[in-house]
């Protein structure tokens, strides 16, 4: 594996590697050894031509981690926000000799162009293009309910999972339906019929319109955020009317699994598609997918980068 | 392919390490013995064992995997990582014991003594192995040696260790190019 730009590239068995290597170091980081030499003298970008809180940062402290330099890069504040290509960008990465690139950008497939041209010869990570993929995020929220769920499980099977909300616009959800139907879970996407996407009915997952029939069935319930910076249409009536309807509240958490758990990507509209105390119950894993995903990202980079390059294309 | 260390030995050789052991540091409060996985942790597990059939206690076992710290990373596919299981007493101000089967270039404990340097600062570290069949590439010597096997660069040594191959003896093969 040379780089990660779409679930797709990996094996169930590359999956289930990158969620026991990512254990264990959890495991090592909560112990003592909070530093590791393992990517000593790589140079990993991180280039956010979009807006990223959790994603980036958790990239950057990965890498730390695994004491590898990190170069940060986003759009405002550089010649990206003059025009410069992408092509442009990515030689000028070449000849700084970045190792790895990390990116996330508002174009769907700008990973994939960065990977399959000579420009650079580094590892490409895609970490959330436009409203395709954000494949680390899939990763960090099938270790979280594996760790939750699993029973000691490798992999997610027979596991009941909705994703809710704006499935079309959101890469996590893309990623996710990928990831977790191959590890066996089985998906129910919730939205209104205007945040579906064109050929949903073709995807591995169970489709429903009503959030009340499906709640009471999951063992994990994933919130997806409402990207307003996406939508050009209306695509509800109100605000109010999809919180009634395809919101997380009080009444759906208490109809939920006793064991069940509230996950949400991040950032959250609270109020929207989550209510303030649904965020903040007992049962929400919120929080601890956002430390998840620092051991996953590092897994990601080590199995990447940690060992001999690798020449060529995708695998 | 012959046997060099049938089962029987094996087992005396262990029990010796332990006296051994035992003999050094005064009893088995202040050990804590670390083995390098895979079978440096099972042959761990057992030094432990025969320490406890001796005095009676319970002496401090864990695993410590060097894979993050290994100087040839770059030369090969990334391997999956393996447990490193530290003792609650933790390694601070204790005499540490590293355990691993065979002692060859010396570069695995040397990357446990790295890994071990970030974890804390024991009062002491030795090395105890299984079989030491000479080659070093580094100054490191084992404290601690069940058999030493001279052998040439090119012959492969195999320990087999019940819990992971279903028998218990040490053997030794004439190798191709290595």
């Amino acid at each position: 594996m040379k780089h990660l730009l779409s679930i797709n590239d990996l094996s169930r068995d590359e999956a289930i590697l990158i969620l026991d290597t990512a254990a264990e170091l959890a495991r090592i980081s909560d112990g003592p050894m909070k530093k590791l030499p393992t990517l000593r003298g790589r140079t990993i970008v991180n280039l956010f031509a979009e807006d990223s809180t959790r994603t980036r940062i958790s990239f950057e402290a990965a890498a730390k981690r695994l004491s590898a330099d990190v170069i940060n890069f986003s759009a405002k504040g550089s010649s990206l926000s003059k025009g410069e290509s992408l092509k442009d960008t990515a030689q000028t990465l070449q000849a700084m000799g970045a190792d790895a690139v990390v990116i996330r950008h508002p174009a769907s497939g700008a990973p994939f162009r960065l990977a399959d041209n000579q420009w650079m010869s580094g590892a490409v990570i895609n970490a959330g293009d436009g409203t395709h993929e954000h494949p680390s995020q899939a990763l960090l929220d099938a270790y979280t309910m594996r760790k939750h769920l699993g029973k000691g499980a490798k992999d997610l099977a027979g596991l009941r999972v909705a994703i809710v909300g704006d499935i079309l616009h959101s890469r996590v959800a893309r990623s996710n339906v990928l990831l977790l139907t191959k590890l066996g879970a089985h998906v129910t996407l919730v939205a209104p019929p205007t945040l579906l996407p064109f050929g949903v009915d073709s995807w591995p997952v169970t489709v429903s319109y009503d959030l009340d029939l499906v709640i009471p069935q999951v063992d994990a319930i994933m919130m997806l955020r409402i990207q307003q910076e996406r939508m050009h249409e209306i695509f509800f009536p109100s605000a109010r009317e999809y919180s009634r309807y395809f919101g997380l509240n009080r009444d759906r958490v208490n109809a939920l699994n006793p064991n069940a758990i509230i996950m949400h990507p991040g950032p959250m509209n609270r109020g929207l598609e989550i209510t303030a105390d649904a965020a903040d119950s007992a049962r929400s894993v919120i929080v601890e997918q956002v430390s998840n995903g620092v051991s996953v990202r590092m897994a990601i980079l080590y199995l990447l980068l940690g060992g001999a390059p690798i020449e060529g294309g995708i695998n | 392919m012959k046997t060099v260390l049938p089962a029987p030995d094996m087992s005396r050789a262990i029990v010796r390490i332990a006296h051994e052991i035992l003999e050094r540091y005064d009893g088995a409060d202040s050990i804590t013995l670390l083995g390098i996985p895979t079978r440096g942790a099972h042959l761990a597990t057992r030094i432990a064992a025969a320490i406890n059939a001796i005095e009676g206690g319970q002496v401090a076992v864990g695993t410590l995997d060097t894979t993050m710290h290994r100087d040839d990373l770059r030369t090969r596919s990334p391997k999956a990582l393996l447990p490193t299981l530290i003792p609650p007493a933790g390694v601070e101000g204790r005499h540490v014991v590293l355990v691993d089967d065979v002692l060859f270039s010396g570069r695995t404990i040397r990357a446990a003594l790295d890994a071990l340097g970030e974890i804390g600062r024991p009062t002491s570290v030795s090395l105890a192995v299984l079989v030491d069949r000479g080659h070093r590439e580094l100054p490191i010597k084992a404290d601690f040696v069940g058999k030493n096997i001279p052998t040439s660069r090119t012959e492969i040594i195999k320990v087999n260790l019940v819990e992971v191959d279903g028998t218990d003896e040490v053997t030794i093969a004439e190798g191709g190019s290595k």
